[in-house]
């Protein structure tokens, strides 16, 4: 039973690195109705940033913060420059330049920092927190950070002008610019959010299966899946889906068919929705919008 | 000087083209009207206005040549569209749609109060503030997007066919308000209708459209006694 309990909250910690990937997919596809295959790199990418910063000497935290903004302007600029001249190109062009920006970042960034293995640092103590036995601090810390972040972004595009604004352009262009709004920079500004968010969940996972060019390529998948699972237009359904496909992984791979098995799970399940729900669970049901 | 000036202005969707020539002026403060049966290009003529189809000719807004700019450049001026189709924000709720429709103001306070106001048009509007919009009646997504436009404090609004699809009842309750609004706020309207009978007595000029161009124009109470509008537009 302990051990279960364990592999539980093991899995919602990971889960809730997956639900900020899946939120950062299903904030591009609902402005683009495109999948970005680029977003683990860049947001690996991020992370070897955030090594950098921290290799020279900035605390932690600050680095932490410098990633997040310097991330920001990384999607903003990505969108500006690469994704705009294709806006109107057929899907599969799209398509070809998520995936040939995909292969760029993760090259370049192994032309950078090389693809030998680094450890990545974790801003929380080595004790347990709150002399809790059933979770690594890192893991509590993480659930923490993504809770934050998820909060944040919700309140951003519930309450504030500029995130009405970009629900806004998301669903309905057209109507968008007649009010005044700048669709094509409010496109630009959900990719560096979704490039920010997805620098977080990058800064978390990365003491976990350490820093390395392909260290996202797993992440990327049970990501896909927690964002088929929650219906790929439903930010709440996405995170949802992160933490379910979390908990999903860790449990069967701890106890029922090993850890080699474990990325099968996300496959089974993209699989598995695609077949049977295409939809996902909150597909049509607009209750939360993050 | 007019507030509007529209001279010489074609259109076209790709190969099609849709205006030939257009010219009309309509002055601040009036009600004007553009007629014309399907397929004239009154839709057409006022998406070119706010530059959404590309266009040749001269459009002029308070003096200033607006023909080219972006379509968020041209709202900032004060014109608010009502589009074809109501242009709905489905997901949002009908008081985020009307927030979005004062989205350039920077005067916090009087969008608030210009919200009570709106509501006060529209009680029904009020009742329904925190629905999806998308769960509207026609009727109210109608009065949605006049009130949307009317966030904005426009100068001039265009609206395009307001009375579609709406009950007689409805219709007439939604143009007595356009005639408040123009009356008590001094909005311009332009009002492109198929139901000509309805506009001409909404507007105090009126410009007949065929095929892409202007045939016929007047005061609304000429057009109405014109034997040609009376036998083709008002059917009696």
């Amino acid at each position: 039973m302990e051990a279960f309990l364990h592999q539980v909250l093991a899995g919602l910690a990971t889960g809730g690195i997956y639900a900020s990937l899946a939120l950062a997919l299903v904030m591009i596809y609902q402005a683009t109705h495109l999948v970005n295959f680029a977003q683990g790199e860049m947001a690996m990418f991020s992370t070897y940033i955030a090594w950098s910063l921290i290799d020279a000497g900035l605390p932690y935290w600050a680095a932490f913060a410098l990633t997040v903004v310097i991330a920001f302007v990384l999607g903003v600029v990505i969108e500006r420059v690469v994704i705009r001249p294709v806006e109107n190109a057929p899907v599969l062009a799209v398509v070809v330049v998520f995936i040939a920006l995909l292969v760029i970042l993760n090259s370049v960034t192994g032309w950078i920092y090389t693809y030998t293995i680094k450890t990545f640092p974790s801003p929380f103590p080595e004790q347990p927190l709150f002399g809790i036995k059933y979770m690594s601090s890192h893991e509590m810390g993480a659930i923490g950070v993504t809770l934050a972040v998820l909060l944040l972004l919700y309140a951003f595009f519930r309450f504030t002008p500029l995130g009405l604004a970009m629900r806004a352009a998301a669903q309905n262009p057209e109507s968008s610019r007649l009010v005044g709004i700048r669709v094509g920079w409010m496109l630009a500004l959900g990719w560096g959010l979704a490039a920010a968010v997805g620098s977080v969940a990058g800064m978390m996972v990365a003491p976990i299966v350490y820093l390395d060019p392909n260290m996202m390529g797993g992440i990327l998948l049970y990501a896909f899946a927690a964002a088929l699972v929650g219906g790929v237009d439903n930010p709440g359904g996405a995170v949802f889906g992160g933490f379910l496909v979390g908990v999903l992984e860790n449990v069967l791979g701890a106890f029922v068919i090993g850890n080699e098995l474990k990325l099968a799970v996300a496959l089974v399940l993209i699989i598995g929705v695609l077949v049977v729900r295409p939809s996902g669970f909150f597909g049509k049901v607009y209750v939360t919008r993050v | 000087m007019a507030l509007l000036e529209v001279t010489q202005l074609h259109a076209a969707y790709g190969q099609t083209r849709v205006l030939h020539g257009i010219s009309f002026a309509m002055e601040a403060g009036s009600i004007t009207t553009l007629l014309g049966a399907n397929g004239a290009g009154k839709t057409t003529t006022l998406r070119a206005l706010c530059a959404m189809v590309k266009t040749q000719g001269d459009i002029r807004f308070a003096g200033e040549r607006i023909d080219g700019r972006a379509t968020e450049d041209i709202v900032r001026l004060g014109i608010a569209h009502v589009p074809d189709g109501r242009g709905t924000f489905v997901n949002l709720t009908t008081e985020e749609n009307l927030r979005l429709g004062a989205y350039t103001r920077r005067d916090g306070e009087a969008v608030e109060a210009d919200l009570e106001r709106v509501y006060g048009y529209f009680p029904r509007l009020k009742e329904r503030r925190a629905q999806q919009a998308g769960t509207l009646s026609g009727g109210e997504q109608q009065m949605l997007a006049v009130s949307r436009g009317l966030m904005l404090r426009p100068k001039l609004m265009l609206l395009d066919e307001p009375s579609f699809g709406l009950a007689p009842l409805v219709v007439r309750e939604l143009f007595a308000i356009l005639r408040a609004v123009n009356e008590r706020e001094r909005v311009s309207l332009l009002v492109v209708e198929q139901n000509a009978a309805l506009a001409l007595e909404l507007a105090d000029h009126a410009y007949l459209i065929e095929t892409g161009r202007v045939v016929l124009s007047g005061t609304a109470d000429e057009i109405k006694r014109n034997d040609a509008v009376r036998s083709s537009y008002l059917g009696y």
